[in-house]
């Protein structure tokens, strides 16, 4: 097949046998397997493919690989495989493609935004930091919802991504990134030596599926990677971008594996994200061409030359009929050269340079071109395409005449030099070199066991180095038309003036107020024009103003290959209890618990959580009830100088307690602060068990290793995570010990044996088990601990033991309100960070006359024994079923408004089924002298006015401890 | 990713490891005065360069070493125990 722009012989890449149709913006239209789209589309007459970013002007394809920052489209499958901003040049066409352009309304032909380029005077660099600042509120009502209405490439898919993704490790002694011939070479030459060798790339292979033998380098390259896919040592890794340089030569590829089939087979990960770490590491990345700055250069049609001449050679496509070229490099001429011997015609050949001399120029003399030295561009005329460009003469001074030349043509090549595309090299922390004869920035000393070959090295062929700094020489200011810098961001060399005149020094400070080199392009074409620009207008030399950080990611990837397997039931690891499986049948309501899934409550049929809880709650003052506490830190203590680390560690005094006790055990920071809290059992002289918070066992236990290993290593303790090998049932309620009592073999458990907070060791149902007498509900209670495996059965031993006595299943809520009835503190609810022991109400647990704990020390700072600390009290509101929010703030004074002097805040709050009132723990400054004081809490609601109390609001004195 | 020498284990990828904090930052004494006490809880170092650090293997051996680490190539120089200098 081959139309008006498909040339009848050249093309490498493509296959003519086998037509495709594809869709853009809803026309039909005909490519050959092997084209990309962006080949396609110019293949088929298509130039405008899409509206820039700010000014919404037209645009077309300007590069033949990924450094093209204006086609980007989006490919849609379907509703869910909706993916914008992908790059025209990388996408490649396959029967049934639909792609659309974007940032356009309501269409690419007629579009609206337009009217930002007529305005653009009104909108130059920082102009949103300039406009928007008054009125102040109305940033967040109105000016900023609609600048991100307005702003932004492609859309997002309205749906769940359907596909999966993979992620590999890998590991090699040579990664080679780019298979350009520099890096093929490499690759061979690594493995002929035997070594692991990965080559990757982020075209597609030309191995498969193509015609052999075909003539020049691409013939080379192809049976190049024919000997490297049949070396057993060697990867190579096609359509894959190494998009991210990690310390320690660790690289992150991104590999596309079904974006380029027609129907992907549906074993297939989507892409798979490799994570290879190599001895070393061969950078053979290339080099991007820069295009020329001058007004008017971004029309359709205007292209990089060496774009033109890849699409020619690779893809067979035509840019256009009529072509221009400006150049200041010799490499343009063999685009020149080839585009004639395809039958185009070469409108005018110009060159910014007074003398032009070498291999390529004299062919093209010889050819009958005739080469306008000494010349620049000072215009282009067109709309969606470019109809004509206007040449003047420069002189060697710099100095442009008045004449313009106007030449019709379709087509505009430009070709400023080529950048040796340094991002990853930039990435590894490599230093960057500016090399005065070349004017770009090579490699320099690596930081990493790397090296540079190539392009990227700055090994230029002959003639192709050096090149065009910067604006082109123009007649009048820069203001004549928009001379763009970076075409992905709209920035013109304007912009980068204005930055520089505003006071702007850094090139790191004028990349963020003009954007030049930000979004998916990351300066891929526009670096070092923008930087020759912000020196020159700075009086400085380039070497000397440095350059912008090159950030990860290289190329844009998506969001699923990074995300991998973690997504859904993978997202995050899920605990659970022995007592899951019985919870769920009995249809509980889960919760989620740092990483455990807890049974939120037991809902019987009609019940909300609010009747739920309150049922439970009910249940276990009136009769009993069981609660599945397994997920409680724990960890084992040994050791012969176990209570010697243990009164270091917590604030307690743990040398009177005797073996079979237990105590409420506080855990501060060195600060001062709350750290973690729990029972403690002493079950020997030497050891101890040691209960935390569900969340803090990890962080617990990685504290006390920490002190342990390195502020006192003398001390002969060894820490043990027993979290997971104990099951905890706690049966907590007056009928408790009768429940359990027909279960329980070789333990007294009458107070007298076995009082509040103590512990014994004996069988429960035949099961070795360590029996505690707690309570977190102020209900005689009971702790059965027993290993894991046979914690299901034993639970449902105590459930039907139980059933005589009325007892009821309670999860979490239940066991909220119970504290809270009873004003037990939950360390991270009722303490922050800024708790102290005596805030929070428990400073009788800190022991007397210890030489040293965690935060001691702290503990005697002025301000931790401030009288105005905010303390823990007790909240009743006034109307009893007034449940306030948990974080509402409080004042001394009723009818203040924001912004107000707060004293405190809302900590706890819940209905309290029992008392018939609703109750609230409250951290309130000099709270504990305000007892009996009315304070007040701003609700959505109204102002709610409320009384300080006792934290202990129910049972007192307790007395139900002992049933 | 940083390959980690754990002078227990030998070299290991970071995913095994947590970081630590600053080396050779001494807990003072009960006594000690409230500025010693605030700068062992408040003052770290913000080095540009080698920077003596501390690291767990925590998904390994689970002991804390001290790496010194260069803050401007993230190299790490040399690796030890703790105790040692």
């Amino acid at each position: 097949m081959s139309g008006r722009w498909r040339s009848a012989k050249a093309g490498s890449e493509i296959d003519r046998s086998r037509p495709v149709r594809f869709e853009f913006d809803g026309r039909s239209y005909q490519g050959l397997q092997g084209d990309t789209l962006a080949s396609a589309l110019l293949a088929s007459g298509v130039h405008l493919v899409g509206r820039s970013f700010k000014y919404h002007r037209p645009r077309g394809i300007m590069a033949a690989g990924p450094e093209d920052p204006n086609a980007l489209v989006t490919v849609r499958r379907d509703a869910a495989r909706y993916t914008p901003n992908l790059n025209a040049a990388q996408v490649e066409v396959y029967e049934g493609l639909v792609a659309e352009s974007q940032n356009r309304w309501p269409s690419l032909r007629f579009d609206v935004g337009r009217i930002n380029d007529y305005l653009s005077r009104f909108l130059p660099s920082g102009f949103y930091y300039k406009t928007f600042m008054w009125p102040r509120k109305a940033w967040h009502s109105f000016y900023e919802p609609r600048i991100r209405a307005a702003a932004g490439l492609g859309r997002a898919p309205s749906e769940a991504d359907p596909d999966h993704y993979a992620q590999r490790f890998a590991h090699c002694e040579v990664l080679v990134i780019g298979a350009g011939p520099a890096g093929l070479a490499e690759a061979l030459a690594a493995a002929r030596t035997g070594a692991r060798v990965m080559l990757c790339d982020e075209q597609a292979p030309p191995v498969a599926s193509l015609p052999a033998g075909s003539a020049g380098a691409a013939g080379e390259s192809r049976d190049a990677l024919a000997q490297l896919a049949a070396m057993p040592n060697v990867t190579v890794l096609a359509r894959t971008t190494a998009f991210g340089y990690l310390p320690h030569n660790m690289l992150a590829l991104a590999e596309r594996l079904t974006d380029h089939l027609s129907a992907p087979p549906a074993h297939l990960p989507r892409e798979r994200l490799w994570q290879v770490r190599a001895q070393e590491v061969v950078l053979a990345t290339g080099a991007i061409e820069r295009p020329l700055v001058f007004p008017g250069n971004d029309r359709p049609g205007i292209m990089l030359a060496g774009a033109a001449h890849t699409y020619l050679n690779r893809y067979g496509a035509l840019p256009g009929a009529r072509v221009a070229i400006v150049t200041a490099n010799n490499e343009a001429y063999r685009a020149a050269l080839e585009l004639r011997a395809a039958g185009v015609d070469i409108v005018a050949l110009a060159d910014l340079r007074q003398r032009v001399t070498g291999a390529l120029p004299d062919a093209a003399r010889q050819a009958g071109l005739v080469i306008r030295t000494g010349t620049t561009v000072i215009g282009t005329r067109g709309d969606r395409r470019v109809t004509a460009v206007g040449l003047s003469a420069v002189g060697a001074d710099g100095a442009v005449s008045g004449d313009v030349d106007w030449i019709s043509c379709d087509t505009v090549l430009m070709s400023g030099g080529f950048t040796p595309s340094v991002h990853l090299f930039s990435q590894s922390r490599g230093k960057l070199r500016w090399d005065d004869s070349l004017q770009v920035f090579v490699p320099g000393a690596a930081a990493e066991n790397c090296r540079c070959v190539g392009a990227c090295a700055g090994e230029m062929g002959a003639g192709s180095g050096s090149g065009w700094l910067g604006a082109l020489p123009q007649p009048a200011d820069l203001a004549a038309g928009k001379s763009f810098v970076d075409w992905q961001n709209d920035v013109t060399a304007a912009d980068l003036a204005l930055a520089v005149r505003e006071g702007f020094r850094s090139i790191e400070h004028i990349k963020r107020y003009t954007t030049t080199g930000m979004a998916t392009d990351q300066g891929k074409t526009s670096n070092l024009n923008a930087l020759a620009i912000a020196a020159q207008q700075l009086g400085r030399p380039i070497s000397t103003v440095g350059l912008t950080t090159f950030r990860m990611p290289y190329l844009p990837v998506g969001f699923g290959a990074l995300a991998g397997y973690a997504r859904g039931e993978l997202f995050a690891p899920v605990r659970k209890t022995p007592l899951y499986d019985w919870a769920a049948e009995r249809g509980a309501v889960f919760e989620p618990v740092s990483l455990w899934q807890r049974a939120r409550f037991f809902p019987q049929p009609g019940e909300d959580m609010h009747r739920a809880v309150a049922r439970e709650c009910l249940n276990v003052r009136r009769a009993c009830g069981m609660f599945d506490a397994s997920t409680l830190g724990k960890i084992e203590v040994v050791g012969p100088d176990a209570v010697e680390f243990m009164n270091r560690m917590y604030v307690n005094n743990w040398n009177t307690l005797a073996v079979g006790r237990c105590r409420y055990g506080i855990l501060l920071r060195d600060d001062g602060f709350v750290y973690d809290d729990g029972v403690v059992a002493r079950t020997a002289t030497d050891r101890f068990h040691v209960t935390t918070t569900t969340g803090g066992a990890p962080r617990v236990l990685a504290m006390m290793e920490d002190y342990l290993q390195t502020e006192w290593p003398q001390l002969k303790v060894w820490l043990t995570s027993t979290t997971e090998q104990w099951a905890v049932i706690a049966v907590q309620g007056s009928k408790a010990r009768a429940v359990i009592e027909p279960l329980v073999e070789r333990i007294d458990l009458s107070d007298a044996a076995l009082p509040h907070m103590s512990v014994a060791r004996g069988q429960v149902c035949g099961v070795p088990a360590l029996v505690f007498r707690v309570s977190f509900t102020g209900e005689l209670g009971y702790e059965i601990n027993v290993p894991s495996d046979y914690g299901a059965e034993v639970w449902r031993a105590v459930w039907q033991a139980g059933q005589a006595h009325g007892i009821c299943a309670y999860g979490t809520e239940a066991m909220h309100v119970l504290r809270a009835e009873k004003g037990y503190v939950i360390v991270g609810q009722d303490t922050d960070g800024t708790v102290t022991a005596d805030d929070a109400g428990l400073g009788w647990a800190v022991g007397k006359n210890k030489p040293d704990f965690l935060g001691l020390a702290s503990l005697q700072r002025p301000a931790l024994t401030d009288r105005n600390r905010k303390q823990l009290v007790g909240l009743l509101t006034a109307d009893p079923n007034m449940v306030l929010e948990e974080g509402s703030q409080i004042t001394a004074q009723a009818g203040l408004r924001p912004p107000m002097k707060v004293i405190g805040h809302v900590t706890s709050s819940y209905y309290s089924a029992a008392l018939g009132h609703s109750i609230a723990l409250a951290l309130v400054s000099a709270g504990r002298s305000r007892t009996g004081q009315t304070l007040y809490v701003p609700t959505r609601a109204g102002e709610s006015s409320v009384t300080v109390t006792n934290p202990v609001f129910y049972d007192p004195k307790g007395e139900r401890l002992n049933g | 990713m940083l390959l980690i020498p754990c002078p227990y284990c030998g070299i290991r990828p970071e995913l095994e490891f947590s970081y630590g904090g600053q080396a050779h930052v001494a807990r003072p004494l009960p006594s000690a005065s409230a500025e010693e006490w605030a700068a062992f809880q408040y003052e770290r170092v913000n080095t540009r360069g080698p920077h003596a650090e501390r690291w767990r293997h925590t998904h390994g051996c689970g002991r804390f070493f001290n790496v010194v680490r260069d803050t401007t190539s993230d190299q790490i120089l040399r690796s030890y125990r703790s105790g040692e200098r």
